[in-house]
């Protein structure tokens, strides 16, 4: 083991997204970052980041095919903290309309459709500002009111449930950009693009799963003895 | 608030950041990664790598570019000039760029558009368009690094490559590259109003006015070199100075 710099924070590999530069995010914002797709790595794991740049079918097959759609439910089902980002945000979420309707993780209620933006262009690349509407350990410490992060995307999620919505970005439309229900959180935006405000959200996301680690340490003990 | 955003353009041969003088004269300007993690530092909203080594095996050299450049800078970042595949999009955007950009070989063969935009998403390609005035009227597109006219119409091409799933238009004036007297606003206009998407406006800027005039015009961002890289002016100078003509931008850092 190397010495204890941060909890173990796993990036789920499925093969798609920017994930070396979500390690590196995750590296500077004190975890031990691990790219991985085993199971045994994300069952041993302090808190799940699930990446994606791309399109939400492709990526719902490769978690299927990799057996993972099962276990990241079951990982969310037992209080440990995820963050999907991007495409991995939309992916928590029921169903998407992109290329026909895909099923998606289920975590949280709601589906993920096309932009509409009014006379706005798409996709809605660059920053803006989010605006943060409910308290949230994501965003403590950051400017309460919100600051600027960096997106790209065409499609976003809405949720079925106000409550889940944290953030809200203004583009056309008001769009739920941060959510969150209890651990499991997402961030359509890109974090580990967004400079010093996104590396300070990341160190939330490090602290949370901080918190919650010795606990999983614990079961992990239970699940892994004979 | 959506920002429009001012992109520093770091041109590369070799591993260096050299300075874009028109197309084919070039001076040395120093250490990529030392200047980006700079320009981060100042309030770069992105960075542009355009990498003009003269072909063969650059793709190492810009995946090398991208790695290191991810190591430290924690803003999004564009690599152009050694993408000429979905593998080779691959490797840079595995390396941690977060978008490529194509030009001579989308014109080449246009099929690449739609096959990068179906792997990666659209938001990963950058359609690179250099445009030259044409004596007839209208603007030619040029492959080649600008060697090469295609005899293409340059906003029939942009429109092209949006249907075939293009994320943003970088559209450089080769009339204007180099010369500090301003974008070519009317290229500009006639490709934001004809597209849908974000079009970075390239080539011309000499003074923050300039960058004032192209985002009236309809673009959504601006590309600059040489008015940032001899300390002509800051990032900072140039948002503030956005900022008074009204033009929403990020505060820098």
């Amino acid at each position: 083991m190397t010495p204890r710099s941060g909890p173990t924070v796993a990036i789920v590999d499925y093969g798609m997204g920017n994930r070396r530069s979500v390690f590196k995010a995750l590296e500077r914002a004190g975890a031990t970052p691990k790219l991985t797709a085993h199971a045994r790595q994300l069952r041993a794991a302090h808190g799940l980041v699930v990446p994606g740049v791309g399109a939400f079918p492709e990526a719902m097959r490769r978690l299927g095919a990799l057996g993972l759609v099962g276990l990241l439910r079951e990982r969310a089902g037992e209080d440990i903290p995820v963050l999907g980002i991007c495409l991995g945000m939309q992916l928590l979420f029921e169903r998407s309309q992109e290329l026909g309707t895909t099923g998606g993780l289920g975590l949280l209620p709601g589906e993920v459709t096309w932009l509409n933006p009014g006379g706005l262009r798409v996709p809605h690349i660059g920053w803006n500002e989010v605006k943060f509407v409910a308290p949230s350990p994501l965003t403590e410490g950051l400017p309460q009111r919100g600051c600027a992060f960096y997106h790209a995307h065409s499609l976003a999620a809405r949720p079925a449930n106000v409550k889940d919505v944290l953030g809200i970005t203004e583009y056309g439309e008001q769009l739920a950009t941060i959510v969150g229900r209890g651990r499991v959180f997402g961030v359509q935006f890109h974090p580990e693009k967004s400079s010093a405000n996104g590396l300070a959200l990341l160190e939330r996301f490090v602290a949370v799963c901080a918190e919650t680690a010795p606990e999983s340490e614990a079961l992990w003990g239970e699940m892994a003895r004979p | 608030m959506h920002y429009k955003r001012v992109i520093p353009c770091l041109d590369v041969d070799r591993g260096r950041v050299v300075k874009g003088v028109g197309f084919l004269d070039l001076r040395d300007a120093g250490d990529p990664v030392e200047l980006a993690y700079r320009y981060d530092a100042a309030g770069a909203d992105e960075l542009v790598f355009l990498d003009i080594t003269a072909t063969t095996d650059k793709r190492e050299t810009v995946v090398e570019l991208a790695r290191r450049t991810a190591d430290e800078v924690f803003i999004p970042f564009t690599i152009g000039g050694g993408v000429r595949s979905a593998a080779d999009a691959q490797a840079v955007l595995d390396a941690g760029a977060d978008k490529v950009s194509i030009n001579s070989a989308a014109l080449e063969r246009p099929q690449l558009v739609d096959e990068l935009a179906a792997t990666f998403g659209s938001q990963c390609v950058v359609l690179a368009i250099d445009a030259k005035r044409h004596a007839r009227g209208g603007w030619e597109a040029y492959a080649a690094g600008g060697r090469t006219p295609t005899g293409r119409d340059a906003v029939a091409w942009a429109r092209e490559v949006a249907r075939r799933g293009a994320g943003e238009i970088l559209l450089t004036s080769m009339d204007r590259d180099g010369s500090g007297s301003g974008y070519d606003l009317e290229l500009t206009a006639a490709v934001a109003t004809r597209v849908a998407l974000p079009v970075i406006a390239s080539g011309g800027a000499g003074r923050p006015d300039d960058l004032v005039a192209a985002l009236r015009a309809g673009a959504d961002a601006v590309l600059c070199a040489s008015i940032f890289h001899y300390g002509r002016h800051t990032v900072a100078e140039v948002k503030e100075h956005l900022a008074r003509a009204r033009i929403p931008v990020r505060a820098s850092g």
